[in-house]
């Protein structure tokens, strides 16, 4: 649950596996996707905070949670020491997208039901 | 340069949700910003080391007391009293809590430095106690007493909570009727949810005794599984009085004093545990009361009984 985030001392994999020009195969490949990451985490946020209605502000959320998530995830597994952080990021990303799934369906039904009641002025 | 510049960031997000929870208009967004004011105390824990901590502000803190809470305002508005206190209750709410701030912030100067509680006095004593992560040693062996009145806190706190229902629906079952359609994405949720729930809660009472973890973290991770349950409509709330669930709340404690009792008549002072068997004990312990605070927690969430008398069932 509050595992989220691993803080441990990493001794990446990727150290292991470098280019003799400095920068890691593996680091380059974390910049990159948790930049894409990073990316779909922006545009969501401001499709949250910028979308008219319930039903596509929950399409802006889920789409941060469920990809921006996702590639950092899969960027973070580079720096991983090993399978066992790996199958842990893995997991954490599976859970996160079951809970994000089923809680976007149930605010989705809840403002079906009440006919697109919206606080925000 | 990174940590320090996460680390600001991370302060000013405290500062200004906890502002926007206490000054902020409306008693959701209030409620909403105590939760993300939680989650974000629980990592501060995360990066000043102290793990337990953290996993119990998370479970506890922001989980279980923004449940509370959202419970609690979804009843306010049911009955039509959501409301803004007024400029009147405000300063009223704003002149207690400073007044609470400031008698806490004096006893905290006021108090001598405890001389005793130095980390090397803990190291020292941390191989007799049976356990190896140092939290745990301290709950449940060194200052065990104060652990076992927070658990019979807790169940003092379901009682209350219970004397609030009416006569008539004593004897329904507790909570009101959940409605979860049959089939769908709550009910499949809470079908995959609670096994690993059930693994991972088990995995931190275990974990607990030598590494991060506890009775208290592992049982909030129980009590959501349960509730999930409850919620989906998967499994009724019980009603007052049922013995298995009975027994349930009131096994930690009745445990911890049990083995509080052998100390005074064996081993010569009431929760005294010598090293030899203080890891069995101390694991019985944590067991019985993982097992309490799964069910008092999930039991406080879901209420009073509150059904009518012709509903007994889910709706």
């Amino acid at each position: 649950m509050a595992r989220a985030i691993p803080k441990k001392p990493r001794r990446p994999l990727s150290a292991a596996c470098g280019n003799s020009a400095g920068m890691a195969w593996g680091d380059i490949a974390s910049i990159g996707f948790t930049a894409v990451g990073l990316v779909f985490f922006v545009a969501g946020t401001v499709g949250l905070i910028r979308f008219p209605d319930v039903f596509s502000r929950l399409h802006a959320l889920t789409k941060a949670d469920n990809l921006g998530l996702g590639f950092l995830a899969l960027g973070l597994a580079f720096q991983a020491p090993g399978w066992t952080e790996i199958a842990m990021l893995a997991m954490v990303w599976a859970l996160a997208l079951v809970a994000a799934g089923t809680a976007a369906q149930m605010v989705a039904r809840a403002a079906l039901a009440e006919g697109e009641e919206d606080e925000r002025p | 340069m990174m940590a320090l510049s996460f680390d600001l960031a991370l302060a000013a997000l405290l500062i200004v949700s906890a502002l926007a929870a206490v000054a902020g208009r409306g008693l959701f967004r209030a409620v909403i910003f105590f939760i993300v004011y939680g989650v974000l105390v629980a990592l501060a824990w995360a990066r000043l080391g102290a793990v337990d901590v953290a996993l119990a502000e998370a479970a506890i803190g922001a989980g279980l007391t923004g449940v509370l809470l959202l419970a609690a305002h979804g009843r306010l508005r049911r009955e039509g009293l959501e409301a803004d206190p007024g400029a009147g209750g405000q300063g009223f709410a704003a002149i207690g809590g400073a007044g609470v701030a400031l008698a806490l912030g004096w006893a905290w100067f006021a108090l001598p430095e405890p001389a005793t509680a130095t980390r090397a006095a803990l190291d020292s004593a941390l191989p007799d106690a049976g356990v190896g992560n140092p939290v745990t040693a301290v709950l449940l062996n060194f200052r065990s007493f104060d652990t076992l009145l927070e658990s019979i806190v807790l169940l003092a706190a379901l009682v209350a909570l219970w004397m609030l229902a009416r006569d008539g629906a004593w004897r329904q079952r507790l909570g009101l009727p959940q409605h979860a359609r049959p089939g769908g994405v709550l009910a499949s949720f809470g079908r995959v949810l609670p096994p690993l729930g059930l693994l991972f809660g088990a995995f931190l009472v275990w974990s607990g005794a030598d590494d991060n973890g506890g009775a208290f973290q592992g049982g909030t991770v129980l009590a959501a599984s349960l509730l999930l349950a409850m919620m989906a409509g998967l499994y009724l709330p019980p009603r007052i009085g049922e013995r298995l669930w009975q027994s349930a709340l009131v096994l930690g404690p009745v445990v911890f004093i049990a083995c509080g009792l052998v100390g005074a008549l064996v081993w010569g002072g009431f929760l005294v545990l010598p090293p030899a068997y203080a890891k069995g004990v101390i694991l019985a312990i944590e067991t019985g009361l993982t097992i309490s605070i799964a069910a008092t927690l999930a039991l406080l969430v879901i209420g009073p009984p509150e059904q009518a008398h012709n509903s007994g069932g889910a709706a």
